[in-house]
């Protein structure tokens, strides 16, 4: 009978966060990472979020690492769970384990907004913390610490400007050479113009600056952006289509031109005239020097469907919101060699001024926003071919 | 019988018939729960908010934020709820709440945008306004995140709806706001992409029911009334007004009319609703889902961006020339006109007879009403060198009226004796 309370008791107490029988969080944030859509498993990541939260500053190098397998929605259950036991435990003057936040920054190993976030907490109760670590991390696999190491070298370049003309160039290459971001890298490359020195922007970015194009097909009453048109199921760049109005198609060469600030934008106005109701198909051959991870970068005014060797990889049927840079991001892989890039243009039936735009503007890039190696192929229709 | 309905309200009505058990932390009458106050009508009785204020007169506390945001502060049982976007792609949401007597801040959490970042550059992520309970906050972001919080900033739960509904898309930016109809929230998703009202059972954060909508961008906030003792939330799209019932989404009545306002939300009295339409409109809905009656139209009331105000029978209206207009809620017959300082993004607000209209460049305009309008006191709460622009819409609570800056969080109020 003792035995058996003296049990209980024991269970229970293993039972009882917080005790030395405290629950792992392991299986917490196991979780967590199950939410799944329409909020399935919110309410056992919701208890499962309040126990990990009462286990203190010790599991936070355990639910920042448990980001590394988060999607975003488990990601931002997990960031409010950092959140939540740093600021208390800085609220209630007890420190936070800063040795292994450190640590886990340097891991790159681990997903960039991981570390970012390691890095937020580090810096509330270590200022000195960007100091010591920006340097290092001008080439950093994470989107935002890259971005402020590089806004360091930036700002060094800037007070170098009017004194040292040499300095400021010297570090002004430095910055561009690893900056990602575009208001980074084009306050930059402002300044080295100033200096003497021309970036060739549109290859900076990555952008594919030649083209062939073909349209324009029928999207009246909006009907073109499902429609899968000739060119949606092989290019054939001698082939000839009906086009919108009995016209007939066919592939011309089309170049991208700096635009209202939009590099390497391929304007469908001049080289398939404006339409209204309409679709325009854009094609590239790009030669990559290896298989390699890519995001198709574009932007547009118009519906967008992005196809990578035959494959759509991003759609987006929005119409006159601007022409927003990396606004529209597929993510796909480039094989070693010869790959055909696809670009899907829907232009609706809106009257305005402002709507008679049709054109876009693609990139290729690694996850984090830098051009990655490819060459264009020079590919024709044998029509063109004999024009040159 | 027709009237707005806010949740304190509802809760009060349930806790009076003694069926639902006392909980503390509950939001009180005077509380500002959501998008212009309980009821959505931009009206409090609070008979001790400040007439003049400056940059040091009558400032209770101000709090800096960390990032912009159009959304309005909610307060409930002395906590204010705020919403901001930090990140030079506006990525970073963040929900801070606020000590209402002090301005202290007593916790922040942040969450990352799953949707897309693209706006005007008039907006932001921070656009829609929480909505609270007392016990949890409610915040959708306009990346169409959202998130329920407890008042001491536990994780509740989380949706990414773009996560769900991968093709939502508004690069002008989403504003509407979320409003609780009982135990669900109600969010209206309409976009470029995929549109619908969505109702998510309050505690889970799981669906109830999802019902398409016009595919069409629009930022009006819905209404929750008591149509003949019923419930409903009615929905405003550009084509349509839709009563639905909270626990179903199943539709009750509609209303279809030329150039329904995507801008100002409707707002409810009595036994009407006010639709800022291409000519505003009084309705009486009915009883039976018949659509509603039409009262009568005004081409004169017709507002710009802010929502129109209706207290004690008569409706007030901002145009986009900056003239406050007033009229008979009866009839429609304008009373009024007084020219006040605009442009506003923000919609006017009335506490205990006294119209604040709220100017972009922050210049605060009181005017008393009554048969004549008396324009008070024109207030700035910041030097006019400072170009910090209020697009928000106030609150009221506790003798203060809340403005919010991309910056800063004022409260003004006589300053209480500690």
């Amino acid at each position: 009978m003792n035995q058996t309370i003296t049990f209980g008791l024991l269970g229970l107490f293993l039972a009882l966060p917080g005790g030395s029988g405290a629950a792992e969080p392991g299986p917490l944030l196991a979780k967590i990472q199950a939410v799944g859509s329409e909020g399935k498993g919110n309410t056992e990541a919701a208890k499962a979020w309040q126990e990990l939260v009462k286990l203190g500053p010790s599991v936070l190098p355990d639910v920042l690492a448990g980001l590394d397998k988060a999607d975003p929605t488990a990601a931002n259950w997990l960031r409010a769970a950092v959140d939540a036991i740093a600021e208390r435990e800085i609220a209630a003057n007890r420190p936070l384990p800063a040795d292994k936040l450190e640590a886990f920054i340097k891991d790159t190993k681990h997903v960039g907004t991981a570390r970012r976030l390691a890095y937020e907490w580090l810096v509330r109760i270590d200022p000195k913390t960007p100091d010591r670590l920006l340097p290092g991390m001008l080439d950093d696999p994470g989107v935002e610490l890259r971005r402020d190491a590089v806004a360091v070298v930036v700002k060094e370049a800037d007070g170098q400007f009017e004194k040292d003309k040499d300095a400021a160039l010297m570090t002004y290459r430095k910055a561009m050479a690893s900056a990602r971001d575009r208001d980074q890298v084009d306050h930059v490359a402002g300044q080295l113009k100033k200096l003497g020195v021309t970036v060739d922007l549109p290859v900076h970015f990555g952008f594919i600056q030649r083209w062939l194009v073909i349209g324009p097909f029928d999207s009246t009453g909006g009907v073109g952006f499902k429609a899968v048109y000739p060119p949606e199921k092989q290019v054939d760049l001698n082939a000839t289509y009906p086009g919108k109005g009995g016209t007939v198609v066919g592939w011309k060469e089309a170049t991208g031109e700096l635009i209202k600030d939009n590099y390497a934008l391929v304007d469908f106005n001049k080289v398939l005239h404006k339409h209204q109701g309409a679709v325009g198909y854009a094609f590239a051959a790009v030669e990559s020097p290896k298989e390699q991870p890519v995001e198709i970068r574009a932007a547009s005014n118009n519906a967008v469907k992005l196809f990578l060797n035959g494959k759509e990889i991003f759609f987006r049927e929005e119409y006159h919101h601007g022409v927003r840079f990396d606004g529209m991001i597929g993510k796909g892989t480039l094989k070693q060699g010869r790959n055909e890039i696809v670009v899907k243009v829907c232009q609706n039936e809106q009257k305005e001024d402002w709507a008679q735009t049709w054109g876009f503007q693609v990139r290729l890039s690694d996850a984090i926003g830098g051009a990655i190696p490819f060459k264009v192929l020079p590919e024709k229709p044998a029509a063109e071919k004999e024009k040159k | 019988m027709f009237r707005p309905i806010s949740y304190c309200l509802a809760l009060a009505l349930v806790l009076s018939s003694g069926h639902w058990p006392l909980a503390t932390g509950h939001c009180q009458a005077a509380d500002w729960t959501q998008f212009r106050g309980p009821g959505g009508g931009g009206v409090s009785d609070d008979p001790d908010v400040p007439v003049k204020w400056s940059a040091t007169e009558n400032v209770r506390w101000k709090v800096a934020l960390p990032g912009r945001g159009l959304s309005s502060p909610v307060i409930a049982d002395g906590r204010v709820y705020v919403t901001a976007c930090t990140g030079w792609q506006q990525n970073r949401l963040h929900v801070l709440c606020i000590d209402q007597a002090t301005g202290k801040k007593l916790w922040e959490r942040q969450f990352w945008s799953t949707g897309l970042t693209g706006s005007h550059p008039k907006t932001n992520m921070a656009a829609p306004t929480p909505v609270t309970d007392g016990k949890f906050v409610y915040a959708l972001f306009s990346t169409c995140d959202v998130v329920c919080l407890d008042r001491d900033g536990n994780l509740q739960w989380y949706r990414s709806l773009v996560g769900d509904y991968p093709t939502i898309t508004n690069q002008v930016g989403m504003a509407a706001s979320p409003v609780l109809a009982g135990e669900t929230l109600v969010m209206p998703i309409e976009n470029a992409g995929e549109s619908f009202a969505l109702g998510l059972d309050k505690a889970t954060g799981k669906n109830r029911w999802k019902i398409e909508r016009e595919r069409q961008i629009n930022w009006t906030t819905p209404l929750v009334v008591t149509n003949h003792g019923k419930t409903e939330v009615v929905l405003q799209s550009p084509k349509e007004l839709t009563a639905i019932d909270p626990m179903t989404g199943a539709k009750r009545w509609s209303f279809e009319a030329k150039g329904i306002a995507s801008i100002p939300s409707a707002v409810a009295g009595k036994d009407t609703l006010f639709l800022p339409a291409g000519e505003f409109t009084a309705l009486k809905p009915r009883a039976d889902g018949a659509s509603p009656e039409v009262l009568w139209n005004s081409i004169r009331l017709k507002p710009a961006t802010a929502s129109p105000v209706l207290y004690k029978d008569r409706v007030y209206s901002l145009n986009g020339g900056g003239i406050l207009v007033c009229a008979d809620a009866a009839n429609g017959n304008v009373l009024w006109q007084e020219r006040v300082k605009g442009p506003f993004s923000a919609s006017p607000v009335i506490a205990n007879g006294k119209l604040y209209a709220v100017a972009e460049e922050g210049l605060t305009s009181v005017v008393q009403l009554g048969d004549k309008p008396v324009v008070l006191a024109t207030n700035d709460v910041k030097p006019a060198a400072d170009k910090d622009l209020l697009l928000a819409t106030p609150a009221i609570a506790g003798g203060a009226i809340y403005l919010r800056s991309d910056g800063w969080l004022w409260c003004i109020g006589a300053k209480k004796e500690q």
